[in-house]
């Protein structure tokens, strides 16, 4: 059953069709991918999700109601939480004040202070920070900052969470690690949508992959069927490549 | 980390501030005359530059609508306030000086919260200069009149009206700043689009705290105009009611909540005694000190205490710091 889903979504920047009459859908409880090459309309999707950019035509279902229009505080209470590309955290804060935010205001009702704290306290704990709750972020590593992130979102109590390339920028060991927690996050029983470079990453834990082109969906499919659909190598290497040519 | 540091620390911070309120406030009894004027322009000062960092310090937004919202309620005040008719009594007109200035604020700032950064700064800069050109219009065609004269009251019904507003103003300010707004607010200065998808109402969060701080803005205005017996537009709205609450919360650094408290109280005096002495080169004097603090104290003159806290010893103040996490959390 879809939890989110999308028909004719479409967004112009000018006379740049970034995302153009994308029809979408992910099913509660999966792992769902993302990809397609630099500008393909990836990022701006996930705005109009998050509701940080106004569209139309189209629209936009989150359990079936209609989630377009909305402001973004909104739509992070009915219960879909995100990361940003390039990480958004607060960096003078220490990571227990970052998550707390999320705590605080991410549900649609009223948390107390008690709760709130506990809440900051064990999403940390859950993507293994709680060593470094007082910590300043700028003082954390990428990896680490990614994860305060991470746990920013789970505070708020998601149904739902758009990842946002969380393994950019991070080496082939916190890779794995990356991989670990967004199976962790998942068995909790909070469907994600991943937008990712690292094929890896995509190919090792996503149950089904979407592909934007030029802000269209060109092909949509398991992790096999993606890697062997042919619009997608042409995307990606070129169109005149054969296999040992 | 013994029990008797903790408890000491802990009476030690409201028992100073009750002690220094008490001290305040019996201070017409045993000053002498002219401090209790001066000490009431002082206060006026504190409220301003505390009311101003209420809402510019933790958002970032730079506002320079402060006159505009304290000339309103001087105006308010001047419509208001008749001694010899008995309109209303002062406490109310303080009161209806504040909740114009925050309605002001309010259908302001619906407008142009959203504006960042400088466009922001530059338009509340243009608000003062709007209102006072407004009503000189007003005044000019319609009325045909130039200012108005406002009833007075005595120079200690005045200090006491503005201790009681000061408390009022860094209570509210206080509470602000521990309560989960707050930390919503600080959210809004470190990464405005994070923190509305954290779920933030940010416009809610911005246009109230600002209303809330152009409130205290308005109700000084009221009474200080009681002490000026005649405005006019230019009076009123004037640009250094702007200026000064930024500079004085700057310098005294808008980190704390005491930081505006110092600046206020070190600008305010400053300027009265270099007045005394020196009137020709106050400016120049005056240029130089602000020039000196900012290069060399970054984080104002409220940094210097914390310096001296950490030097003092490393564990009371962690002691201290921990203890301020906590009650964030318990908010």
């Amino acid at each position: 059953m879809p939890i989110l889903e999308g028909h004719g979504v479409t967004k112009h920047f000018g006379g740049l069709a970034a995302v153009s009459h994308v029809d979408f859908h992910v099913d509660q409880g999966e792992i769902a991918g993302l990809i397609g090459p630099n500008g393909a309309g990836k990022t701006t999707l996930f705005n109009l999700i998050s509701g940080a950019i106004p569209f139309k035509p189209g629209e936009i279902r989150f359990k079936g109601q209609k989630i377009n229009g909305l402001k973004p505080h909104k739509i992070c209470r009915m219960g879909i939480s995100r990361t940003f590309q390039e990480t958004k955290v607060f960096a003078d804060m220490p990571a227990f004040q970052n998550v707390l935010m999320g705590a605080f205001f991410g549900t649609p009702t009223r948390v107390s202070g008690a709760d709130a704290a506990r809440e900051a306290t064990q999403a940390l704990e859950f993507v293994g920070l709680s060593a470094m709750s007082a910590t300043p972020i700028k003082d954390l590593t990428l990896e680490n900052q990614k994860r305060v992130e991470v746990a920013r979102a789970l505070a708020t109590k998601p149904e739902m969470l758009l990842l946002d390339e969380v393994m950019a920028g991070l080496n082939p060991a916190e890779i794995s690690e990356a991989m670990e927690l967004v199976t962790r996050i998942r068995d909790r029983g909070i469907t994600i949508l991943m937008v990712e470079h690292v094929m890896k990453a995509i190919m090792g834990i996503c149950e089904r992959i979407m592909v934007l082109h030029h802000g269209e969906k060109i092909a949509e499919g398991t992790c096999q069927e993606i890697a062997c659909n042919k619009k997608v190598i042409e995307v990606y290497l070129g169109k005149d490549v054969h296999a040992g040519s | 980390m013994n029990i008797a540091t903790f408890t000491s620390k802990r009476f030690l911070v409201p028992g100073v501030l009750v002690l220094i309120v008490v001290l305040l406030a019996t201070a017409p009894l045993y000053t002498r005359p002219g401090t209790v004027p001066l000490m009431t322009t002082i206060l006026m000062y504190v409220i301003l530059a505390v009311s101003w960092t209420m809402f510019s310090g933790p958002t970032g937004y730079i506002s320079l609508a402060s006159a505009a919202f304290f000339g309103v309620g001087i105006y308010t005040s001047a419509l208001l306030f008749k001694q010899e008719a008995e309109l209303l009594p002062l406490p109310a007109v303080i009161l209806i000086g504040g909740l114009v200035a925050s309605c002001f604020a309010i259908i302001v700032g619906l407008a142009t919260l959203r504006l960042r950064g400088i466009y922001f700064t530059m338009f509340s800069f243009g608000l003062l200069e709007l209102a006072r050109r407004l009503i000189q219009y007003y005044e000019f065609n319609i009325t045909g009149t130039r200012g108005r004269y406002v009833a007075t009251i005595g120079v200690d019904t005045a200090y006491y009206l503005m201790l009681a507003v000061v408390v009022a103003t860094l209570l509210t300010a206080y509470l602000i700043m521990r309560s989960r707004y707050g930390l919503a607010m600080q959210g809004i200065g470190k990464g405005e689009e994070a923190a509305e998808h954290m779920g933030v109402n940010t416009t809610a969060v911005k246009v109230i705290t600002f209303a809330i701080s152009a409130f205290f803005m308005g109700a000084t205005g009221a009474l200080v105009a009681t002490r000026w017996l005649y405005i006019d537009p230019t009076i009123a709205f004037n640009l250094n009611y702007s200026f000064l609450p930024l500079l004085m919360a700057i310098v005294g650094g808008v980190g704390q909540l005491y930081g505006p408290v110092i600046g206020a109280f070190a600008f305010a005096y400053l300027r009265y005694a270099l007045v005394s002495i020196a009137p020709y080169y106050f400016m120049l004097i005056f240029g130089g000190i602000m020039v000196v603090v900012v290069v060399f104290l970054p984080g104002g003159l409220a940094s210097l205490i914390e310096r001296g806290r950490h030097r003092l010893g490393g564990v009371t103040a962690k002691l201290w710091k921990g203890g301020q996490a906590e009650q964030h959390a318990n908010t």
